[in-house]
């Protein structure tokens, strides 16, 4: 595992423009408003880079404190709910899974009427609530979720995926609200340079943060939940 | 009457909750009925006959005398036996008033209406008349199986297109027809029936693993 | 040929049914055939193109009925400038009553063009179970031109509407939407939905599904008779009607 990759500011090599490093504790954007209802955050991520594990780390951190609900998109339908369930990080009448037609990339951002009827029916099912973690379907580096739908979102990569994958960027990787770089045990055995990705995460994504994650080592997956945590206590109330 | 906004609403497009529906094919590729373009414009074609010109009907109904909504809404429940259609019926609706309320300015028309209701409530909200109303409502009940044909089954997207410009007149014919009785009381409106559908969506609708909502 | 048949059943205030009216024009032929089963005897060929056929049924309060009919309706071509052949049959069921309908099925030979209108009125506490068998054509034969309109309403609101269109003039009829291969396709209406078991689907192409309103609708399609008995038969068989059937 790498030195902390998101340590005090300091400046780059000097081929690089010197830049502070994000802090995934400090949002850039403005404070969200807490309005009648959740904060809704997206997961998404290519196949495989383990969002259903986060949203699973996520659940059993969060779970206490926040009134969570969930919302998945995997193009079998069930699949990721059934994880969850079997899993037992949350009652089954907090999972809703929104069936995506071969097209989950569309339910997240161009069709986005599924999710929002799911989302609003968990709300009006379970009452107010504080979260609801989106989960999009595994698709690819290009999908990313409709601000329609959700108000900040997690693109998920793992290392096993290859180092270049920051470097090649993508909407997901440059504009996510966070980036999340898993699997970080795995990095020896599929010589992924963290180094190398933590250096393109930072030339493609200016300054918005990325975190590097094992869910292995870190099952409470405690930096993203922290951010979670951040952007929940920051929104302000509705005017 | 504006072609264009017909267009609009006719729209694949527009982001009203179709794209995760396969109208039925789904469960009729699983059991083997559906398996090449052949079959997929039988499909179509029965399908428009039956159910299509029943959304083509209430959509034309319902664009006419839209303050009449709870009426027609109960005249599709009782056209739809499999409570599996009802609800990918209804959640349909939800979505195309979703889309619609930021498109126009439409009338009260309840949180769930079964979709063809919604499509005519919304077609007379954008100034639309029965009769394309109808028409929109015909060509989204093959346009929308046609595109989960050639996800599902890998088809040629040209050679599906094809299919469907072939039934274009037919969805004309069909849509005259339901405007028709765009004026009738809903029990004479049409009510033709298509049992693989039903047989079919009920069984769709207990799978674990599908990959459209029905 | 035109025919008007019509059979009233009215409680004998014992527990009983007995049948105040029993009128029968060929060939809608109504015959006693039990406590509370009338038959429809009139066998044989038809109906024709041209034949106009009604079937009135009238059950009273606390009355029980069943009709059943001795042979199928064979629906046949007739003379060719003449319009289609219908039948059309008109049941009232009161409060308490029971009617249980459950006819041999109609073919559509080839060639023919027939209209079955069916209108079903059960009042609020009455109880129905309306089966229909339909086969497209005889053995190794094209199906006829053949349609079913059926209504049935209940406590005064329509609670299922259905029309079925099979043969030449029925675009996509034998399509995967609508009956495939399928040649022979049964259906039973049940008021209350207690009728009929629990909601189920499969394994053939069969399901039975709970109505919007109080009924349930099962429905078999074969591509013969034989499996759509064995899917309906016993669940129309699964209980005998009682008087004032209560969900």
């Amino acid at each position: 595992m790498p030195a902390e990759p998101h340590a005090a500011p300091h400046t780059h090599e000097p081929d690089e423009v010197p830049h502070t490093h994000p802090d995934p504790g400090v949002d850039p954007h403005a404070p969200l408003a807490a309005g009648a209802r959740a904060l809704r955050v997206g997961i998404g991520g290519p196949v495989g880079s383990g969002k259903t594990a986060l949203v699973a780390a996520l659940c059993r951190a969060l779970g206490d404190e926040l009134r969570l609900a969930v919302v998945t998109n995997d193009i079998y339908t069930t699949e990721d709910a059934d994880f969850l369930l079997r899993n037992g990080v949350l009652p089954a009448d907090r999972i809703r899974a929104v069936e995506t037609g071969c097209c989950p990339h569309t339910a997240i951002r161009d069709d986005i009427s599924a999710n929002l009827d799911a989302v609003e029916d968990l709300e009006a099912a379970l009452g107010p609530l504080d979260l609801v973690l989106v989960e999009s379907g595994g698709d690819n580096l290009t999908a990313t979720f409709s601000k329609g739908l959700i108000d900040r979102q997690i693109f998920v990569v793992d290392v096993a995926g290859g180092d270049k994958v920051p470097r090649k960027g993508g909407p997901g990787v440059t504009a996510a609200d966070l980036l999340v770089i898993n699997k970080i045990d795995l990095a020896p055995l599929v010589s992924a340079d963290l180094t190398v990705m933590d250096r393109d995460a930072r030339a493609r994504r200016g300054e918005l943060p990325t975190v590097f994650l094992s869910l292995v080592q870190d099952r409470a997956a405690s930096p993203v939940a922290d951010w979670i945590r951040g952007l929940v206590a920051a929104r302000v109330p509705a005017a | 009457m504006s072609l264009a906004t017909l267009l609009v609403l006719a729209d694949g497009r527009l982001p009203s909750g179709g794209h995760a529906h396969s109208g039925g094919l789904e469960p009729q590729v699983s059991a083997g009925r559906v398996r090449e373009l052949d079959s997929v414009a039988e499909f179509l074609r029965g399908k428009l006959a039956t159910t299509g010109l029943v959304a083509a009907a209430f959509a034309a109904a319902a664009c006419a005398r839209p303050g009449n909504g709870a009426e027609f809404d109960q005249g599709i429940d009782v056209r739809t036996p499999s409570p599996a259609l009802r609800k990918a019926s209804r959640a349909q609706g939800r979505a195309l008033l979703r889309a619609a309320r930021a498109m126009w300015t439409l009338p009260s028309a309840g949180r769930e209406p079964h979709q063809p209701v919604a499509l005519g409530i919304v077609a007379s909200a954008a100034g639309l008349g029965a009769l394309e109303a109808a028409v929109a409502a015909a060509h989204g009940t093959v346009s929308g199986a046609a595109s989960a044909a050639v996800r599902l089954l890998g088809l040629d997207p040209y050679a599906v297109h094809g299919l469907l410009a072939r039934l274009a007149p037919d969805c004309d014919r069909i849509a005259a027809a339901a405007a028709k009785t765009a004026g009738a009381p809903v029990d004479d409106l049409p009510a033709a029936g298509a049992p693989l559908l039903d047989i079919g969506a009920e069984l769709h609708a207990t799978w674990e693993v599908r990959l459209f909502a029905s | 040929m035109r025919a008007r048949s019509r059979v009233v059943a009215e409680s004998d205030g014992h527990g009983g049914t007995r049948l105040t009216e029993l009128r029968s024009e060929s060939p809608l032929l109504l015959r006693r055939t039990g406590a509370r089963t009338v038959h429809l005897v009139g066998g044989g060929a038809g109906p024709l193109r041209g034949d106009d056929l009604r079937l009135e049924i009238e059950v009273g309060p606390g009355a029980t009925l069943e009709i059943r009919s001795v042979a199928a309706q064979l629906a046949l071509p007739g003379r060719a400038h003449l319009p289609p052949s219908r039948l059309e049959i008109h049941a009232t069921v009161a409060g308490g009553a029971s009617l249980r309908w459950l006819p041999e099925p109609l073919i559509a030979a080839a060639g023919c063009d027939h209209l079955t209108v069916t209108r079903v009125e059960v009042a609020e506490g009455g109880s129905l179970l309306w089966r229909d068998d339909l086969v497209c054509g005889r053995h190794d034969e094209d199906s006829g031109t053949v349609r079913t309109d059926t209504t049935i309403r209940y406590a005064g609101s329509t609670l299922y509407r259905h029309e079925l269109s099979a043969g030449p003039a029925a675009p996509g009829w034998s399509g995967p939407a609508v009956l495939g291969e399928g040649r022979a396709i049964g259906t039973v209406v049940a008021v209350p939905a207690s009728l009929l078991p629990p909601a189920t689907s499969g394994p053939a192409d069969f399901a039975i599904m709970p109505l919007a309103g109080p009924g349930a609708l099962a429905t078999a399609v074969a591509a013969d008779l034989r499996p759509v008995r064995a899917a309906l038969d016993p669940i129309c068989d699964r209980q005998p009607a009682t008087a004032g059937g209560r969900p």
